[in-house]
């Protein structure tokens, strides 16, 4: 079986085909997977109470149910909707999503685009889909819309920053700008000397990891930085007006998009798709690759919903104050600690 | 508007400048944003017409009445019964709450005493109730300002409460069992030792709350210094309950102007107050409210006379000609029926004071110059019922 994954090398065409219907079948059931297992069963229990029980063995389809519920609804702009705008934004939002897709590695070669500067890649494309969110605010012709949109604006410059100083650390230490790069640096360096479990990057880029978490928090807009889609203020924000299948989408991004965060955190601070006791050139990895890379990823995605379920919300400006003055600064700390230790070890 | 602070005052300056529809720095047009009648942050159908200088409010005015139901009209065409189920619903969280200050105007007018046994049960649910509403108020505070855990907490534990007034009245949020006289029935059996399990139940639920979300850091820097009522402010407004006493005034109508047929010298409590006057000291406030109200209920538990739980009362209640004002603290601060009447089995009028409504009114002072989530921080730790602002 592995060697017959191994071997695999099809026509270009065929590859590519591949690779657009994988993406196209991941995303949605990564998100599927996690706002099953967290938005309903995970936050049920931190809550203490059932969560869905109906739909399904233990309610474990609701999420599919609910998708066909949207799927039913009407497709409705509102009058003084600018309507073009108004339908393509999400479609914007969904890009940016199935894009960060593209660089994501499950193992060596299951990698639908090996990227030398995947960083990079990953950090632009996830700032796209801004655009979207305002484009939506402002088509909407709602001063709610709007006002969310505004904030997810302002929340992008607050975040963006701190999240790329705080890759920037793993990326001095790695020496290289690829994702797979980076796997590799991590499972098959050694912690003075001693090999047995590789060197995930948690252990030296801790405040890279931390911060990168609280960035990933704001990116995703979900509490404590949820303003753009706050409920008790702006009634969801710029999702207010939109319905059906294109709120879907909105939703499906969302989850797509934490699910991808989480694996780029994996991938950079955890070890990625690697086990330790496991040489990184076995072919073991066509098969264990994703499914280790997945275990890893529920792992940070628990972190990020716990931290949701748990905390309230920031204020707008508080925000910027502790993305300016905390994260900031420690991200350059953390970026000049880890340069010279590079140099002088 | 007396203008007390230097951010007051520039909040003031800003309100004329709304005249001229421009902002004093830039020069931008303002907003006028319409929040509710249906929104998330109102409860129910508050209106709030606030301009806005991008996130700023410059000015907030409240619209209320849209959940008029007309009760002091309904009162003067029901009996005296009627009228007791009918203002249960005015604060439907605490409604047991509602109807002790008409039942109390009501027996005053008669001259008519409940035993001691009845003041006591009414005084334990009058406690229970406040309980339950002030218990879903810390979990819905933290809904408000995005923490969802502790709203889903307050309505797991409230319904330690909600069951005991159920077993003890037959209604869970309508108990309608406050009579002329008295009360409906005796305590089911084992009632005061379940009592005093969901008191602990309760209490425990407050510590938990205090480390879930009182404690935490967002929430102190999303309520401390938000929405500041100094004293004297607040007592012009008409402000009461937890309010006027987060704001620094010792006043309490439980201790203070106690009416006749509630026991409350009987227990030992505390009245507690908070020099700040903001978000967080409201919340603060009434987290210590609830754990005094289960304090009161547990030692009164301890102390139930035994007797009949209904006086001599004729079977046609008629009210002798007259006029009585009696006024509680209810949760959600001073409640006060103003009972005027003829002689006849319903009354000529009755003037209700319920206390929600003067909470809200100091909503344009407070929130001049805050920002919209500042606004919905202020609107959830002023704590209003719908129902209780229109009636």
């Amino acid at each position: 079986m592995t060697l017959l994954l191994a071997s695999f090398a099809p026509p270009y065409w065929l590859s590519t085909l591949i690779k657009v219907l994988v993406v196209s079948a991941v995303v949605p059931t990564t998100a599927l997977i996690l706002g099953m297992v967290f938005l309903f069963k995970i936050m049920s229990w931190m809550q203490s109470r059932l969560g869905p029980q109906e739909a399904g063995p233990r309610g474990t389809l609701q999420l599919l149910a609910d998708g066909v519920k949207f799927l039913q609804k009407e497709d409705i702009a509102p009058n003084g909707a600018d309507r073009w705008v108004f339908k393509v934004a999400p479609l914007v939002v969904l890009m940016s999503t199935l894009l960060l897709y593209v660089a994501l590695p499950a193992s060596m070669h299951l990698v639908v685009a090996n990227l030398d500067v995947g960083v990079f890649f990953v950090l632009a494309i996830s700032s796209l889909s801004v655009i979207g969110v305002l484009m939506a605010g402002w088509a909407s012709a709602s001063k709610y819309s709007l006002m969310g949109a505004l904030r997810a604006a302002g929340q992008l410059i607050a975040y963006e920053l701190p999240m790329v100083l705080a890759v920037i650390g793993v990326v001095i230490q790695a020496g290289t700008m690829s994702l797979n790069g980076i796997v590799l640096a991590q499972n098959n360096g050694a912690i003075f000397g001693w090999g047995g479990i590789g060197f995930p990057y948690i252990l030296t880029q801790f405040l890279g990891f931390f911060i990168f978490i609280a960035a990933v928090q704001a990116e995703l807009t979900q509490p404590p930085f949820d303003m753009p889609v706050a409920e008790s203020e702006i009634v969801s924000g710029y999702q207010v007006e939109y319905t059906g299948f294109r709120f879907l989408i909105f939703f499906l991004a969302e989850f797509a998009t934490a699910f991808a965060f989480a694996a780029i955190a994996a991938v950079m601070f955890l070890g990625g798709w690697a086990v330790p006791w496991l040489p990184t050139s076995s072919d073991w990895y066509y098969v264990l690759g994703p499914i280790v890379l997945f275990a890893k990823v529920m792992i940070v995605a628990f972190i990020i919903f716990w931290v949701r379920f748990t905390y309230p919300r920031f204020r707008e400006d508080q925000l910027q104050s502790l993305a300016w003055k905390v994260l900031i600064p420690l991200a350059l700390v953390n970026i000049v600690v880890t340069a010279v230790l590079k140099v002088v070890l | 508007m007396t203008a007390v602070s230097d951010p007051q005052s520039v909040a003031a300056l800003a309100a004329e400048a709304v005249d001229n529809r421009v902002n004093l720095d830039f020069e931008t047009e303002g907003m006028t944003l319409n929040m509710g009648p249906q929104h998330p942050a109102t409860h129910g159908t508050l209106r709030i017409i606030a301009r806005l200088d991008g996130e700023q409010v410059i000015s907030a005015e409240p619209m209320c009445g849209y959940m008029h139901r007309g009760y002091e009209k309904l009162t003067e065409v029901r009996t005296y019964p009627q009228i007791n189920a009918l203002i249960n619903r005015i604060d439907w969280l605490g409604s047991f709450a509602n109807e002790v200050p008409f039942i109390l105007a009501a027996e005053k007018l008669m001259g008519v005493e409940a035993p001691p046994r009845a003041q006591w049960i009414r005084t334990i649910l009058f406690e229970m109730s406040r309980i339950a509403n002030i218990s879903l108020f810390l979990g819905d505070f933290g809904l408000q300002l995005g923490g969802m855990t502790a709203g889903f907490y307050a309505f797991r534990d409230r319904e330690w409460v909600l069951n005991q007034i159920e077993s003890a009245t037959g209604g869970r949020f309508h108990p309608n069992f406050d009579r002329i006289g008295g009360l409906k029935d005796d305590l089911p059996k084992g009632w005061i030792e379940s009592s005093h399990t969901a008191m602990d139940k309760l209490l425990a639920f407050c510590d938990e709350l205090e480390d879930l979300l009182v404690g935490n850091e967002i929430f102190q820097a999303r309520t401390r210094g938000i929405g500041v009522i100094p004293a004297e402010i607040a007592l012009s407004y008409g402000l009461s309950g937890a309010n006027l006493r987060a704001s620094g005034v010792d006043w309490d109508l439980r201790r203070d102007n106690c009416p006749p047929g509630l026991v409350y010298d009987k227990a030992d409590w505390k009245v507690w107050t908070h020099p700040d006057g903001d978000c967080f000291a409201r919340t603060w406030v009434r987290l210590q409210e609830t754990r005094e109200a289960a304090k009161i209920v547990k030692q009164l538990l301890d102390t139930i006379p035994s007797g009949p739980v209904m006086a001599k009362v004729p079977r046609i209640i008629k009210v002798p000609e007259g006029e009585a004002y009696v006024a509680t603290e209810n949760p959600l601060g001073e409640m006060g029926y103003y009972v005027v009447s003829k002689g006849d089995l319903v009354p000529f009028r009755v003037k209700i004071r319920s206390a929600s409504f003067n909470n809200i009114s100091i909503v344009p002072w407070v929130a001049r110059g805050a920002y919209v989530p500042d606004l919905i921080s202020i609107l959830g730790s002023l704590y209003f019922i719908l129902g209780d602002i229109d009636r």
